[in-house]
Protein backbone atom coordinates (compact mmCIF):
# COMPACT_ATOMS: atom_id res chain seq x y z
CA UNK A 1 0.00 0.00 0.00
CA UNK A 2 1.27 3.40 -0.89
CA UNK A 3 1.23 5.57 2.49
CA UNK A 4 0.38 9.54 2.01
CA UNK A 5 3.59 10.19 2.28
CA UNK A 6 5.15 8.23 -0.36
CA UNK A 7 2.02 9.73 -2.55
CA UNK A 8 3.71 13.47 -1.62
CA UNK A 9 7.06 12.06 -2.74
CA UNK A 10 5.74 10.31 -5.80
CA UNK A 11 4.01 14.11 -6.49
CA UNK A 12 7.20 15.72 -5.90
CA UNK A 13 9.48 13.30 -8.24
CA UNK A 14 7.11 13.83 -11.28
CA UNK A 15 7.03 17.39 -11.09
CA UNK A 16 10.02 18.26 -12.70
CA UNK A 17 9.21 16.30 -15.96
CA UNK A 18 5.35 17.44 -15.80
CA UNK A 19 6.35 20.78 -14.94
CA UNK A 20 9.01 21.09 -17.77
CA UNK A 21 6.62 19.65 -20.37
CA UNK A 22 3.69 21.25 -19.48
CA UNK A 23 6.31 24.71 -20.19
CA UNK A 24 7.59 23.09 -23.60
CA UNK A 25 3.87 22.74 -24.08
CA UNK A 26 2.04 26.21 -22.95
CA UNK A 27 4.31 28.86 -23.39
CA UNK A 28 5.05 28.35 -27.01
CA UNK A 29 1.56 27.02 -27.81
CA UNK A 30 0.08 30.46 -26.14
CA UNK A 31 2.68 32.41 -28.32
CA UNK A 32 1.72 30.73 -31.24
CA UNK A 33 -2.09 31.52 -30.36
CA UNK A 34 -1.39 34.87 -29.93
CA UNK A 35 1.01 35.91 -32.75
CA UNK A 36 -1.89 33.81 -34.80
CA UNK A 37 -4.51 36.63 -34.01
CA UNK A 38 -2.47 39.60 -34.79
CA UNK A 39 -0.30 41.62 -37.84
CA UNK A 40 3.22 40.15 -37.33
CA UNK A 41 5.32 41.19 -40.51
CA UNK A 42 8.98 41.46 -38.96
CA UNK A 43 10.29 42.20 -41.96
CA UNK A 44 8.23 45.41 -42.03
CA UNK A 45 8.87 46.56 -38.20
CA UNK A 46 6.17 44.79 -36.62
CA UNK A 47 7.48 43.96 -33.08
CA UNK A 48 6.13 42.59 -29.53
CA UNK A 49 7.44 45.73 -27.99
CA UNK A 50 5.94 47.65 -30.27
CA UNK A 51 2.71 45.84 -30.05
CA UNK A 52 1.25 43.75 -32.48
CA UNK A 53 -1.87 44.56 -34.26
CA UNK A 54 -4.93 42.32 -33.49
CA UNK A 55 -6.77 41.63 -37.05
CA UNK A 56 -9.27 38.51 -35.44
CA UNK A 57 -9.42 35.60 -37.59
CA UNK A 58 -7.76 37.10 -40.53
CA UNK A 59 -5.02 35.14 -40.59
CA UNK A 60 -7.21 31.31 -40.18
CA UNK A 61 -9.45 32.63 -43.21
CA UNK A 62 -6.22 34.23 -45.18
CA UNK A 63 -4.34 30.82 -44.30
CA UNK A 64 -7.74 28.30 -45.46
CA UNK A 65 -7.88 30.59 -48.24
CA UNK A 66 -4.95 30.53 -49.73
CA UNK A 67 -4.23 28.39 -53.13
CA UNK A 68 -1.44 26.20 -51.33
CA UNK A 69 -3.56 24.93 -48.08
CA UNK A 70 -5.63 22.24 -49.62
CA UNK A 71 -3.18 20.97 -52.03
CA UNK A 72 -0.44 20.89 -48.50
CA UNK A 73 -3.30 18.92 -47.02
CA UNK A 74 -3.65 16.71 -49.48
CA UNK A 75 0.30 16.13 -50.17
CA UNK A 76 0.51 15.57 -46.27
CA UNK A 77 -2.32 12.61 -46.39
CA UNK A 78 -0.78 10.68 -49.13
CA UNK A 79 2.36 10.97 -48.02
CA UNK A 80 1.75 9.88 -44.21
CA UNK A 81 -1.12 7.13 -46.10
CA UNK A 82 1.57 6.10 -48.84
CA UNK A 83 4.30 5.62 -46.23
CA UNK A 84 2.13 3.47 -43.77
CA UNK A 85 0.46 1.41 -46.59
CA UNK A 86 4.27 0.49 -48.17
CA UNK A 87 5.77 -0.26 -44.37
CA UNK A 88 3.22 -1.99 -42.75
CA UNK A 89 2.43 -4.37 -45.93
CA UNK A 90 6.03 -4.86 -47.06
CA UNK A 91 7.12 -5.00 -42.95
CA UNK A 92 4.40 -7.67 -42.92
CA UNK A 93 5.94 -10.03 -45.67
CA UNK A 94 9.86 -9.56 -44.69
CA UNK A 95 8.74 -10.01 -41.06
CA UNK A 96 7.38 -13.24 -41.78
CA UNK A 97 10.11 -14.10 -44.53
CA UNK A 98 12.65 -13.26 -41.26
CA UNK A 99 10.71 -15.63 -39.30
CA UNK A 100 11.45 -18.40 -41.18
CA UNK A 101 14.96 -20.41 -40.83
CA UNK A 102 17.21 -19.06 -43.05
CA UNK A 103 21.28 -19.24 -42.99
CA UNK A 104 22.89 -16.17 -41.51
CA UNK A 105 19.56 -14.76 -40.10
CA UNK A 106 21.39 -12.33 -37.82
CA UNK A 107 23.34 -11.09 -40.50
CA UNK A 108 20.82 -10.19 -42.45
CA UNK A 109 18.51 -8.91 -39.43
CA UNK A 110 21.20 -6.28 -39.44
CA UNK A 111 21.37 -5.38 -42.98
CA UNK A 112 17.51 -4.83 -42.80
CA UNK A 113 17.22 -3.09 -39.82
CA UNK A 114 20.45 -0.61 -40.80
CA UNK A 115 18.21 2.32 -42.38
CA UNK A 116 16.58 3.24 -39.87
CA UNK A 117 19.94 4.32 -37.88
CA UNK A 118 20.90 6.86 -41.08
CA UNK A 119 19.88 10.13 -40.48
CA UNK A 120 17.28 11.70 -42.88
CA UNK A 121 19.57 14.22 -43.96
CA UNK A 122 21.82 11.96 -45.14
CA UNK A 123 19.26 9.32 -46.39
CA UNK A 124 17.71 11.98 -48.38
CA UNK A 125 20.77 13.34 -49.92
CA UNK A 126 22.15 9.86 -50.80
CA UNK A 127 19.10 8.74 -52.29
CA UNK A 128 18.66 12.00 -54.35
CA UNK A 129 22.27 11.78 -55.62
CA UNK A 130 23.66 8.73 -55.71
CA UNK A 131 20.70 6.88 -56.53
CA UNK A 132 17.83 8.93 -58.04
CA UNK A 133 20.28 11.63 -60.31
CA UNK A 134 18.99 11.66 -63.24
CA UNK A 135 22.45 11.36 -65.01
CA UNK A 136 24.95 9.93 -62.64
CA UNK A 137 22.05 8.11 -60.17
CA UNK A 138 22.12 4.08 -59.82
CA UNK A 139 18.65 4.36 -60.73
CA UNK A 140 19.63 5.85 -64.29
CA UNK A 141 22.37 3.25 -65.00
CA UNK A 142 19.93 0.83 -64.54
CA UNK A 143 17.41 2.27 -66.77
CA UNK A 144 19.73 2.78 -69.95
CA UNK A 145 20.94 -1.00 -69.50
CA UNK A 146 17.06 -1.72 -70.16
CA UNK A 147 17.13 0.62 -72.98
CA UNK A 148 14.71 3.16 -70.82
CA UNK A 149 15.29 6.79 -71.27
CA UNK A 150 16.26 8.17 -67.06
CA UNK A 151 13.76 9.57 -64.84
CA UNK A 152 13.68 12.71 -63.37
CA UNK A 153 12.99 11.45 -59.96
CA UNK A 154 12.58 14.30 -57.73
CA UNK A 155 10.99 16.82 -60.11
CA UNK A 156 9.23 14.83 -62.83
CA UNK A 157 7.45 11.92 -59.62
CA UNK A 158 8.69 14.02 -56.70
CA UNK A 159 5.68 12.66 -54.27
CA UNK A 160 6.83 9.06 -55.27
CA UNK A 161 10.23 9.61 -55.03
CA UNK A 162 10.03 11.37 -51.08
CA UNK A 163 7.37 8.75 -50.77
CA UNK A 164 10.11 6.05 -51.49
CA UNK A 165 12.80 7.24 -49.51
CA UNK A 166 10.78 7.59 -45.94
CA UNK A 167 9.52 4.17 -46.58
CA UNK A 168 12.63 2.97 -46.99
CA UNK A 169 13.52 4.41 -43.65
CA UNK A 170 10.73 3.45 -41.78
CA UNK A 171 10.65 -0.29 -43.21
CA UNK A 172 13.38 -1.39 -41.03
CA UNK A 173 11.13 -0.28 -37.79
CA UNK A 174 8.26 -1.80 -39.27
CA UNK A 175 9.52 -4.79 -39.93
CA UNK A 176 11.31 -5.33 -36.54
CA UNK A 177 8.10 -4.52 -34.82
CA UNK A 178 6.15 -7.08 -36.43
CA UNK A 179 8.93 -9.62 -36.35
CA UNK A 180 9.13 -9.40 -32.78
CA UNK A 181 5.34 -10.20 -32.53
CA UNK A 182 5.52 -12.79 -34.92
CA UNK A 183 7.91 -14.75 -32.87
CA UNK A 184 5.52 -14.54 -30.16
CA UNK A 185 2.89 -16.80 -32.15
CA UNK A 186 2.23 -19.86 -30.79
CA UNK A 187 3.63 -22.25 -34.00
CA UNK A 188 1.33 -25.16 -32.29
CA UNK A 189 -1.66 -23.21 -33.20
CA UNK A 190 -0.51 -22.90 -36.89
CA UNK A 191 0.80 -26.76 -36.92
CA UNK A 192 -2.60 -27.92 -35.85
CA UNK A 193 -4.43 -25.22 -38.27
CA UNK A 194 -2.39 -26.87 -41.14
CA UNK A 195 -3.18 -30.24 -40.01
CA UNK A 196 -6.79 -29.66 -40.30
CA UNK A 197 -5.85 -28.52 -44.16
CA UNK A 198 -6.31 -24.93 -43.93
CA UNK A 199 -4.01 -23.29 -46.68
CA UNK A 200 -1.46 -20.92 -45.86
CA UNK A 201 -3.29 -18.29 -47.15
CA UNK A 202 -6.11 -18.74 -44.84
CA UNK A 203 -3.59 -19.19 -41.76
CA UNK A 204 -2.31 -16.16 -42.74
CA UNK A 205 -5.81 -14.46 -42.64
CA UNK A 206 -7.20 -15.56 -39.34
CA UNK A 207 -4.17 -16.72 -37.01
CA UNK A 208 -0.83 -14.42 -38.02
CA UNK A 209 -3.07 -11.40 -39.17
CA UNK A 210 -5.12 -11.05 -35.70
CA UNK A 211 -2.40 -12.12 -33.53
CA UNK A 212 -0.52 -9.05 -35.54
CA UNK A 213 -3.22 -6.64 -34.91
CA UNK A 214 -2.69 -4.96 -31.79
CA UNK A 215 1.51 -4.68 -33.19
CA UNK A 216 0.10 -3.34 -36.57
CA UNK A 217 -1.53 -0.60 -34.39
CA UNK A 218 1.60 0.21 -32.60
CA UNK A 219 2.79 0.58 -36.12
CA UNK A 220 0.89 2.76 -37.38
CA UNK A 221 0.78 4.78 -33.72
CA UNK A 222 4.12 5.21 -34.01
CA UNK A 223 4.76 6.30 -37.53
CA UNK A 224 2.05 8.45 -38.31
CA UNK A 225 3.82 11.09 -35.15
CA UNK A 226 6.94 11.08 -36.71
CA UNK A 227 5.14 11.00 -40.29
CA UNK A 228 3.02 14.10 -39.79
CA UNK A 229 6.35 16.15 -38.86
CA UNK A 230 8.69 14.98 -42.00
CA UNK A 231 10.86 18.05 -42.24
CA UNK A 232 14.94 17.17 -43.25
CA UNK A 233 13.87 15.00 -46.09
CA UNK A 234 11.58 17.50 -48.39
CA UNK A 235 14.14 20.24 -47.18
CA UNK A 236 17.01 19.15 -48.82
CA UNK A 237 15.64 17.32 -51.64
CA UNK A 238 12.62 19.03 -53.18
CA UNK A 239 12.50 22.05 -50.77
CA UNK A 240 8.86 21.62 -51.02
CA UNK A 241 8.60 22.20 -54.57
CA UNK A 242 7.02 20.04 -57.17
CA UNK A 243 4.06 19.11 -55.14
CA UNK A 244 6.00 17.92 -52.00
CA UNK A 245 4.84 20.95 -49.86
CA UNK A 246 3.37 19.25 -46.58
CA UNK A 247 1.38 20.90 -44.28
CA UNK A 248 4.41 21.33 -42.20
CA UNK A 249 6.79 22.22 -44.98
CA UNK A 250 4.15 25.18 -46.02
CA UNK A 251 4.05 26.70 -42.27
CA UNK A 252 7.59 26.42 -42.29
CA UNK A 253 7.83 28.64 -45.60
CA UNK A 254 5.40 31.01 -44.04
CA UNK A 255 7.07 31.32 -40.85
CA UNK A 256 10.58 31.25 -41.93
CA UNK A 257 10.83 32.18 -46.01
CA UNK A 258 8.30 35.00 -46.22
CA UNK A 259 8.39 36.12 -42.41
CA UNK A 260 4.65 36.21 -42.22
CA UNK A 261 4.65 35.08 -38.53
CA UNK A 262 0.51 35.74 -37.75
CA UNK A 263 0.10 33.78 -41.32
CA UNK A 264 2.32 30.87 -40.73
CA UNK A 265 0.96 30.92 -36.43
CA UNK A 266 -2.27 30.54 -37.88
CA UNK A 267 -1.39 27.46 -40.15
CA UNK A 268 0.52 26.55 -37.01
CA UNK A 269 -2.87 25.94 -35.10
CA UNK A 270 -4.40 24.04 -37.80
CA UNK A 271 -1.75 21.98 -37.84
CA UNK A 272 -1.76 21.14 -34.46
CA UNK A 273 -5.56 20.50 -34.76
CA UNK A 274 -4.97 18.29 -37.21
CA UNK A 275 -2.25 16.20 -35.45
CA UNK A 276 -4.43 16.63 -32.23
CA UNK A 277 -7.40 14.81 -34.35
CA UNK A 278 -4.87 11.94 -35.35
CA UNK A 279 -3.52 12.14 -31.43
CA UNK A 280 -7.01 12.06 -29.68
CA UNK A 281 -7.79 8.65 -31.79
CA UNK A 282 -4.28 6.69 -31.70
CA UNK A 283 -4.43 7.62 -28.02
CA UNK A 284 -7.15 5.77 -27.17
CA UNK A 285 -5.42 2.43 -28.53
CA UNK A 286 -2.25 3.13 -26.45
CA UNK A 287 -4.60 3.84 -23.54
CA UNK A 288 -6.53 0.21 -24.05
CA UNK A 289 -3.23 -1.37 -24.36
CA UNK A 290 -1.76 0.43 -20.70
CA UNK A 291 -4.64 -1.38 -18.61
CA UNK A 292 -3.60 -4.77 -20.09
CA UNK B 1 11.55 -37.26 -48.49
CA UNK B 2 10.49 -34.06 -45.22
CA UNK B 3 14.05 -33.52 -44.66
CA UNK B 4 14.05 -32.70 -48.60
CA UNK B 5 11.97 -30.37 -48.76
CA UNK B 6 12.67 -28.38 -45.67
CA UNK B 7 16.32 -28.37 -47.16
CA UNK B 8 14.71 -26.78 -50.19
CA UNK B 9 12.41 -24.45 -48.58
CA UNK B 10 15.44 -23.25 -46.35
CA UNK B 11 17.24 -22.71 -49.50
CA UNK B 12 14.60 -20.59 -51.01
CA UNK B 13 13.83 -18.91 -48.28
CA UNK B 14 17.17 -17.71 -47.89
CA UNK B 15 18.04 -16.87 -50.86
CA UNK B 16 14.95 -14.56 -50.87
CA UNK B 17 15.81 -12.84 -47.29
CA UNK B 18 19.00 -12.41 -48.08
CA UNK B 19 18.25 -10.76 -51.85
CA UNK B 20 15.53 -8.04 -50.57
CA UNK B 21 18.43 -7.59 -47.17
CA UNK B 22 21.13 -6.93 -50.04
CA UNK B 23 18.35 -4.48 -51.93
CA UNK B 24 17.52 -2.84 -48.75
CA UNK B 25 21.04 -2.42 -47.63
CA UNK B 26 22.39 -1.25 -51.25
CA UNK B 27 22.12 2.54 -50.41
CA UNK B 28 24.20 2.02 -46.93
CA UNK B 29 26.63 0.08 -49.57
CA UNK B 30 27.00 1.83 -52.03
CA UNK B 31 27.36 5.49 -49.89
CA UNK B 32 30.57 3.68 -48.13
CA UNK B 33 31.89 2.09 -51.57
CA UNK B 34 31.79 5.80 -53.14
CA UNK B 35 33.32 7.25 -49.89
CA UNK B 36 36.71 5.58 -51.51
CA UNK B 37 36.81 6.49 -54.85
CA UNK B 38 37.80 9.65 -56.63
CA UNK B 39 35.08 12.01 -58.27
CA UNK B 40 35.93 11.10 -61.30
CA UNK B 41 35.45 7.53 -60.34
CA UNK B 42 32.27 8.27 -58.45
CA UNK B 43 29.83 8.98 -61.92
CA UNK B 44 31.74 6.73 -64.23
CA UNK B 45 29.71 4.61 -66.43
CA UNK B 46 28.97 2.09 -65.87
CA UNK B 47 29.60 2.30 -61.97
CA UNK B 48 32.33 0.21 -60.68
CA UNK B 49 32.07 -1.72 -57.96
CA UNK B 50 35.45 -3.17 -57.18
CA UNK B 51 37.58 -2.06 -59.32
CA UNK B 52 39.15 1.02 -58.78
CA UNK B 53 41.97 2.85 -56.78
CA UNK B 54 40.86 3.08 -53.69
CA UNK B 55 41.82 6.06 -51.68
CA UNK B 56 41.46 7.66 -48.52
CA UNK B 57 41.79 11.57 -49.67
CA UNK B 58 37.92 12.72 -49.62
CA UNK B 59 37.80 11.83 -45.76
CA UNK B 60 40.85 13.99 -46.00
CA UNK B 61 39.26 17.05 -47.94
CA UNK B 62 35.79 17.12 -45.67
CA UNK B 63 37.72 16.93 -42.73
CA UNK B 64 40.32 20.00 -44.18
CA UNK B 65 37.59 21.88 -45.85
CA UNK B 66 34.63 22.11 -43.29
CA UNK B 67 36.14 21.14 -39.91
CA UNK B 68 34.32 17.62 -39.47
CA UNK B 69 35.61 17.35 -35.86
CA UNK B 70 33.63 20.11 -34.82
CA UNK B 71 30.50 18.52 -36.25
CA UNK B 72 30.87 15.85 -34.97
CA UNK B 73 31.92 16.91 -31.71
CA UNK B 74 28.49 18.62 -31.61
CA UNK B 75 26.90 15.77 -32.49
CA UNK B 76 28.10 14.03 -29.59
CA UNK B 77 27.41 16.90 -26.97
CA UNK B 78 23.85 17.63 -28.15
CA UNK B 79 22.62 14.08 -28.37
CA UNK B 80 24.91 12.97 -24.96
CA UNK B 81 23.94 16.05 -23.03
CA UNK B 82 20.17 16.16 -23.90
CA UNK B 83 19.94 12.37 -23.13
CA UNK B 84 21.80 12.51 -20.06
CA UNK B 85 20.00 15.40 -18.72
CA UNK B 86 16.63 13.64 -19.92
CA UNK B 87 17.17 10.84 -18.19
CA UNK B 88 17.95 12.32 -14.42
CA UNK B 89 14.63 13.83 -15.19
CA UNK B 90 12.73 11.02 -16.19
CA UNK B 91 13.98 8.91 -13.49
CA UNK B 92 12.25 10.17 -10.80
CA UNK B 93 9.19 10.54 -12.26
CA UNK B 94 8.96 7.00 -14.26
CA UNK B 95 10.06 5.67 -10.81
CA UNK B 96 6.66 7.03 -9.42
CA UNK B 97 4.48 6.47 -12.26
CA UNK B 98 5.90 2.55 -11.99
CA UNK B 99 5.76 1.86 -7.67
CA UNK B 100 3.00 4.69 -6.58
CA UNK B 101 0.38 4.85 -9.24
CA UNK B 102 -2.96 6.72 -8.80
CA UNK B 103 -5.42 7.46 -11.03
CA UNK B 104 -4.02 10.15 -12.94
CA UNK B 105 -1.26 8.12 -14.05
CA UNK B 106 -2.39 6.70 -17.17
CA UNK B 107 -3.56 10.27 -18.30
CA UNK B 108 -0.12 11.59 -17.26
CA UNK B 109 1.81 9.32 -19.31
CA UNK B 110 -0.43 9.66 -21.96
CA UNK B 111 -0.71 13.58 -21.87
CA UNK B 112 3.13 13.17 -21.81
CA UNK B 113 3.29 11.36 -25.31
CA UNK B 114 0.53 13.68 -26.53
CA UNK B 115 3.18 16.40 -26.48
CA UNK B 116 5.47 14.47 -28.62
CA UNK B 117 2.53 14.88 -31.06
CA UNK B 118 2.75 18.54 -31.37
CA UNK B 119 3.80 19.37 -34.67
CA UNK B 120 7.27 21.35 -34.34
CA UNK B 121 6.78 23.86 -37.07
CA UNK B 122 3.69 24.99 -34.94
CA UNK B 123 5.75 26.45 -32.18
CA UNK B 124 9.03 26.92 -34.45
CA UNK B 125 8.52 31.03 -34.55
CA UNK B 126 7.90 31.22 -30.68
CA UNK B 127 11.27 28.98 -29.88
CA UNK B 128 13.14 31.02 -31.95
CA UNK B 129 11.99 34.04 -30.47
CA UNK B 130 12.58 32.91 -26.92
CA UNK B 131 16.14 31.53 -28.32
CA UNK B 132 17.08 34.76 -29.40
CA UNK B 133 15.91 36.78 -26.25
CA UNK B 134 17.91 33.87 -23.90
CA UNK B 135 20.87 34.19 -26.18
CA UNK B 136 20.38 30.88 -27.21
CA UNK B 137 20.29 30.93 -30.99
CA UNK B 138 23.17 28.12 -32.07
CA UNK B 139 24.39 27.49 -28.73
CA UNK B 140 24.85 23.54 -27.84
CA UNK B 141 23.11 24.67 -24.68
CA UNK B 142 19.95 25.46 -25.81
CA UNK B 143 19.56 22.65 -28.52
CA UNK B 144 20.20 20.54 -25.46
CA UNK B 145 17.56 21.67 -23.82
CA UNK B 146 15.60 21.84 -26.60
CA UNK B 147 16.34 18.00 -27.52
CA UNK B 148 15.71 16.87 -23.87
CA UNK B 149 12.16 17.81 -23.87
CA UNK B 150 11.34 16.53 -27.32
CA UNK B 151 12.76 12.89 -25.71
CA UNK B 152 11.24 13.21 -22.41
CA UNK B 153 8.19 11.69 -22.99
CA UNK B 154 9.69 8.44 -25.05
CA UNK B 155 12.55 8.42 -22.02
CA UNK B 156 9.73 8.43 -19.20
CA UNK B 157 7.64 5.85 -21.24
CA UNK B 158 10.65 3.52 -21.69
CA UNK B 159 12.27 3.60 -17.87
CA UNK B 160 8.46 3.39 -16.97
CA UNK B 161 7.90 0.20 -18.75
CA UNK B 162 11.15 -1.56 -17.60
CA UNK B 163 9.93 -0.25 -14.11
CA UNK B 164 6.80 -1.38 -13.96
CA UNK B 165 8.64 -5.25 -14.46
CA UNK B 166 11.01 -4.94 -11.14
CA UNK B 167 8.41 -6.62 -8.24
CA UNK B 168 7.24 -4.27 -6.21
CA UNK B 169 7.68 -6.91 -3.12
CA UNK B 170 11.44 -6.43 -3.27
CA UNK B 171 11.21 -2.71 -2.54
CA UNK B 172 8.48 -2.90 0.44
CA UNK B 173 10.66 -5.15 1.69
CA UNK B 174 13.83 -2.54 1.69
CA UNK B 175 10.94 -0.10 3.16
CA UNK B 176 10.12 -3.02 5.96
CA UNK B 177 13.68 -2.56 6.93
CA UNK B 178 13.67 0.80 7.45
CA UNK B 179 15.17 2.10 3.83
CA UNK B 180 14.50 5.65 3.26
CA UNK B 181 13.30 7.12 -0.23
CA UNK B 182 16.97 7.61 -1.05
CA UNK B 183 18.39 4.83 -0.20
CA UNK B 184 15.16 2.81 -1.95
CA UNK B 185 16.31 4.39 -4.59
CA UNK B 186 20.09 4.44 -4.53
CA UNK B 187 20.91 0.64 -3.91
CA UNK B 188 17.32 -0.86 -4.34
CA UNK B 189 15.96 -0.11 -7.45
CA UNK B 190 19.17 1.69 -9.64
CA UNK B 191 21.27 -1.52 -9.78
CA UNK B 192 17.69 -3.39 -11.06
CA UNK B 193 16.80 -0.89 -13.42
CA UNK B 194 20.39 -0.56 -15.07
CA UNK B 195 19.99 -2.30 -17.84
CA UNK B 196 16.64 -0.56 -18.75
CA UNK B 197 18.45 2.75 -18.23
CA UNK B 198 21.15 1.70 -20.19
CA UNK B 199 18.74 0.62 -23.05
CA UNK B 200 16.56 4.06 -22.79
CA UNK B 201 20.20 5.93 -23.09
CA UNK B 202 21.01 4.40 -26.05
CA UNK B 203 18.10 4.52 -28.08
CA UNK B 204 17.41 8.19 -27.12
CA UNK B 205 21.24 9.37 -27.77
CA UNK B 206 20.50 7.83 -31.88
CA UNK B 207 17.36 9.37 -31.56
CA UNK B 208 19.02 12.87 -30.54
CA UNK B 209 21.73 12.22 -32.97
CA UNK B 210 19.35 11.88 -35.86
CA UNK B 211 17.03 14.52 -35.23
CA UNK B 212 16.81 17.42 -38.19
CA UNK B 213 14.34 19.89 -37.52
CA UNK B 214 15.81 21.89 -34.64
CA UNK B 215 19.38 21.05 -35.38
CA UNK B 216 18.68 22.38 -38.81
CA UNK B 217 16.26 25.63 -37.63
CA UNK B 218 18.16 26.71 -34.76
CA UNK B 219 22.23 26.42 -35.38
CA UNK B 220 24.34 28.22 -37.76
CA UNK B 221 28.16 28.09 -37.57
CA UNK B 222 29.21 27.19 -34.18
CA UNK B 223 26.73 24.73 -33.04
CA UNK B 224 25.62 22.46 -35.78
CA UNK B 225 25.58 18.74 -35.38
CA UNK B 226 26.00 16.69 -37.97
CA UNK B 227 22.69 16.75 -39.65
CA UNK B 228 23.50 20.32 -40.66
CA UNK B 229 26.49 19.79 -41.91
CA UNK B 230 25.49 16.72 -44.19
CA UNK B 231 22.31 19.58 -45.17
CA UNK B 232 24.67 21.85 -46.30
CA UNK B 233 25.56 19.39 -49.06
CA UNK B 234 22.57 20.19 -50.33
CA UNK B 235 23.25 22.66 -52.64
CA UNK B 236 26.85 21.60 -53.88
CA UNK B 237 29.35 23.35 -56.32
CA UNK B 238 30.84 21.32 -58.73
CA UNK B 239 31.77 17.44 -58.41
CA UNK B 240 30.98 16.18 -54.78
CA UNK B 241 29.25 12.44 -55.04
CA UNK B 242 32.75 10.88 -53.02
CA UNK B 243 32.68 13.68 -50.80
CA UNK B 244 29.10 13.60 -49.87
CA UNK B 245 29.49 9.78 -49.39
CA UNK B 246 32.62 10.31 -47.22
CA UNK B 247 31.12 13.08 -45.06
CA UNK B 248 28.01 10.78 -45.19
CA UNK B 249 30.10 7.34 -44.31
CA UNK B 250 31.55 9.70 -41.43
CA UNK B 251 28.29 10.84 -40.06
CA UNK B 252 26.19 7.28 -39.78
CA UNK B 253 29.26 5.21 -39.12
CA UNK B 254 29.34 5.46 -35.22
CA UNK B 255 25.59 5.55 -35.16
CA UNK B 256 24.92 2.24 -37.08
CA UNK B 257 27.37 0.56 -35.09
CA UNK B 258 25.63 1.93 -31.48
CA UNK B 259 22.22 0.59 -33.64
CA UNK B 260 23.52 -2.62 -34.21
CA UNK B 261 23.85 -3.05 -30.41
CA UNK B 262 20.51 -1.68 -29.42
CA UNK B 263 18.01 -3.43 -31.98
CA UNK B 264 17.05 -6.09 -29.26
CA UNK B 265 15.99 -2.55 -27.36
CA UNK B 266 14.57 -0.61 -30.12
CA UNK B 267 11.26 -2.61 -30.42
CA UNK B 268 10.10 -1.93 -27.00
CA UNK B 269 11.52 1.43 -26.10
CA UNK B 270 9.76 2.95 -29.52
CA UNK B 271 6.70 0.68 -29.09
CA UNK B 272 6.65 1.78 -25.41
CA UNK B 273 6.56 -1.57 -24.18
CA UNK B 274 3.30 -2.75 -26.08
CA UNK B 275 4.88 -5.03 -27.93
CA UNK B 276 7.89 -7.06 -26.32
Amino acid sequence: MATKASRSAARIMMAPAVVLLLGWMLVPLTMTLWFSFTKYLPLRGDSIERGLDWVGFDNYARFLSSSSFWPSVQTTLIMVGGVLIITVVLGILLAMLLDQPIWGQGVVRILVIAPFFVMPTVSALVWKNMLMDPVNGIFAHIWRFFGAAPVSWLSDASLSSVIMIVSWQWLPFATLILLTAIQSLDSEQLEAAEMDGAPALKRFWFIVLPHLSRAITIVILIQTIFLLSIFAEIFVTTGGAFGTRTLTYLIFQRVIDSQNIGLGSAGGVYAIILANIVAIFLMRIVGKNLDT
Amino acid sequence: MARAVTTNRKIITSAAAWTIALIIFFPIFWTILTSFKTEAQAINDPPLFFNFDWTLENYAIVQERSDYMKFLWNSVIVAGGSTLLGILIAIPAAWSMAFVPSKRTKDILLWMLSTKMLPAVGVLYPISLIFVEFNLLDTRGGLIVVLMLINLPIIVWMLYTYFREIPGEILEAARMDGATLKEEILYVLTPMAVPGIASTVLLNFILAWNEAFWTLNLTAANAAPLTAFIASYSSPEGLFFAKLSAASTMAIAPILILGWFSQKQLVRGLTFGAVK
